[in-house]
């Protein structure tokens, strides 16, 4: 399985989803959107981690660096979805909406 | 190339086609709660991805974490903040031409560096459980960083819980 499939291919789909990820981080309206697409870039550089781990390391068994840096970035990950919505719920209850546009109270 | 050989591509092919279909919708749809589950749909594409990487418990981990966890807390946001975007016309701000550019240049950039780098492949077939080797490194070698993600979990629980609060 393994020798069948080039890294390539993981690399491209890490890098389509990151872009999927960053356009939706960016363009988005809804604050929880852009979480969304936080969450997509997050992924992507998992597969990337892994992929690597996989594929470059001499002894993969022994040394799954890869695998640890992924668990930490998931650990991260759910982290920052909590703090991250909380503070979305928080501003919907001060100022009525979650649309990134009108939340501009520290803007000068 | 063998029969398992292009197995493993077609299979290999679904699941990126799926994940990346996902991941479109997810920043493409105008409801946000169906993107939402689009989200979810690209999670179960990635722990796939995982699978056919042989990492089997990051792929489990993605599912109990990913979609059991943080998939279903986005959707609950979303249910708590839904009312107004509904008669939104666009989910997608002015400068979205701007970012799509930028990231179709991205892409490329990647994909063409991506293709030239010589990557080296040593990786050959796993057979034995990977499992009790990352527990063992879990335990050992990043004993510190473990416990330290484990307090910033507790600091992230703590931080959340008091900025939702009424």
């Amino acid at each position: 399985m393994i020798t069948t499939i080039p890294l390539v291919y993981y690399l491209t789909i890490s890098a389509a989803l990151f872009c999927l990820g960053l356009f939706g981080a960016l363009a988005r309206r809804n604050a929880i959107a852009v979480l969304m697409g936080i969450e997509l870039m997050l992924n992507a550089v998992n597969i990337n981690l892994v992929a690597f781990w996989r594929y470059g390391s001499p002894d993969p068994i022994g040394d799954q660096s890869g695998i640890v840096f992924a668990l930490f970035v998931i650990t991260l990950a759910a982290a920052e979805a909590a703090v991250g919505l909380a503070l979305v719920i928080a501003i919907y209850r001060s100022r009525d909406t979650v649309n990134v546009e009108e939340i501009d109270l520290l803007k000068w | 190339m063998d029969v398992i050989g292009i197995i493993s591509q077609l299979v290999f092919f679904l699941i990126a086609a799926l994940t990346l279909a996902a991941g479109l919708a997810t920043v493409l749809l105008r409801n946000v709660f169906h993107a939402g589950l689009a989200l979810v749909g690209t999670f179960f594409g990635v722990a796939a991805l995982y699978l056919m990487l042989e990492a089997e418990f990051l792929a489990v981990v993605q599912i109990l974490i990913y979609i059991g966890a943080i998939a279903v807390l986005i959707l609950f946001a979303i249910m708590l903040t839904r009312s107004l975007m509904k008669n939104e016309d666009s989910n997608i701000n002015k400068q979205w031409a701007w970012v799509a550019t930028v990231i179709v240049i991205l892409f490329v950039g990647l994909f063409i560096l991506i293709l030239q780098v010589p990557w080296q492949h040593s990786g050959t077939a796993v057979y034995t459980d990977l499992v009790p080797h990352l527990g063992t490194a879990l335990l050992t070698t990043y004993l510190l960083p473990f416990e330290i993600v484990s307090v910033l979990l507790l600091a992230a629980l703590i931080g959340a819980f008091i900025i939702a609060r009424e």
